[in-house]
């Protein structure tokens, strides 16, 4: 764009541009996660597990909000058909990511594959509202390792904070609370689907009377019903707006 | 709120089994629009389901992680008061951080002033 500043040599490596392109994209959102992923580290190690997990979970699961959510229910022994679940439908909005990411910019097999794995949030609202035509795979990979790197870092970081404070520090595990609390208000506001939280609340409370041993897999499900029935309902009365 | 654990952890095989479960569900959610499921992902229900679902699943997560909160002042009012701050912090500024460090930091202090 910056056709007076191009250098009088042609660049040796495009690559390099495109890659340099891919860190400008991804540093503004990166910077956001760093926050966050010390909060992970920190919750991780106070709930008893070694600083060395917080990367692990950060690279098997790579799915932020999972991610929190997963401390407490694997340190619960939540058995394997919930996890499963919860995963499923934690994640289900992932669903659609893939629709408008230019995958086809990545040539190598292997570059495709990671770029899948990694599609979470943060990469698909960047790539997403860039001309997909600009797309190259070095950009694109770029993005993609940026946003895990500035999630897996900070999290090292934040369970070596952890590992040193005192164990069990009393109320830590709100910031789980405030997370989702955050993240409902987000979504909220994304959609302008105010019966959406309501009915997640109102299935929440049920479930927490009838299954409080169950009580996430059954309010899921209900919750996905509820959807299901205000879905039908409308699609019956003839709004299109469903 | 379910005390913090410190030192009794399930077994690393459960926990991998458990990491294994969420990478598979995860990779197969983000991969299932590049295979051949593209007429389903088209489909107004999935359309519908995408859009409201997750703002109400976060409520329910909400409610989740307060599960064990009690009748008891020292359990329900540091609960109800961080969470009124951290959704007010968070209307009125939009910063994910700011909100969740200035709501737990509440709950902390309440946690430590009524208990």
């Amino acid at each position: 764009m910056t056709l007076d500043r191009l250098p009088a040599v042609p660049p040796l490596s495009p690559t390099r541009d495109e890659i340099r392109k891919g860190v400008a994209d991804a540093v503004p959102v990166a910077i956001g996660m760093v926050p966050l992923g010390i909060a992970f580290g920190v919750l991780i190690t106070q709930a008893g597990f070694a600083w060395w997990w917080a990367p692990v979970f950060s690279i098997v699961i790579y799915a932020g909000s999972m991610e929190f959510l997963a401390i407490g229910m694997l340190a619960a022994v939540t058995p394997l058909y919930s996890l499963a679940a919860a995963t499923f439908l934690v994640n289900f909005r992932h669903v659609f990511y893939g629709l408008s990411f230019p995958i086809e910019s990545i040539r190598s097999r292997l570059g495709k594959a990671y770029a899948v794995y990694s599609l979470t949030d943060e990469v698909y609202a960047i790539t997403a509202t860039k001309p997909r035509s600009e797309m190259t795979g070095a950009r694109t990979l770029t993005i993609a390792v940026v946003c895990q790197l500035s999630w897996v870092l900070p999290g090292v970081v934040g369970g070596l904070i952890g590992a040193a404070l005192p164990p069990g520090l009393d109320g830590l595990q709100f910031a789980l609370t405030a997370l989702f609390a955050v993240l409902a208000v987000d979504a909220w506001r994304a959609s302008g689907d105010l019966p959406s939280p309501v009915l997640g609340l109102i299935c929440g409370l049920i479930a927490l009377v009838v299954a409080p041993e169950q009580m996430l897999l059954v309010g899921l499900c209900l919750f996905v019903a509820a959807l299901l029935v205000r879905f039908a309902v409308q699609s019956r009365t003839g709004r299109g707006d469903a | 709120m379910s005390p913090a654990l410190s030192s009794t952890l399930p077994s690393t095989g459960y926990l991998l089994a458990g990491l294994g479960v969420m990478f598979l569900v995860t990779v197969a959610l983000r991969a299932a629009p590049f295979a051949a499921l593209t007429r389903l992902r088209d489909s107004a229900v999935m359309r519908y389901l995408g859009g409201a679902m997750p703002a109400g699943i976060m409520v329910l997560l909400v409610v989740y992680t307060l599960r064990d909160t009690t009748a008891e002042l020292s359990s329900w009012a540091p609960a109800a008061g961080a969470l009124a701050l951290t959704l007010a912090v968070h209307l009125a500024f939009r910063r994910t951080a700011a909100s969740i460090v200035v709501g737990t930091a509440a709950y902390m202090l309440l946690r430590a002033w009524l208990g």
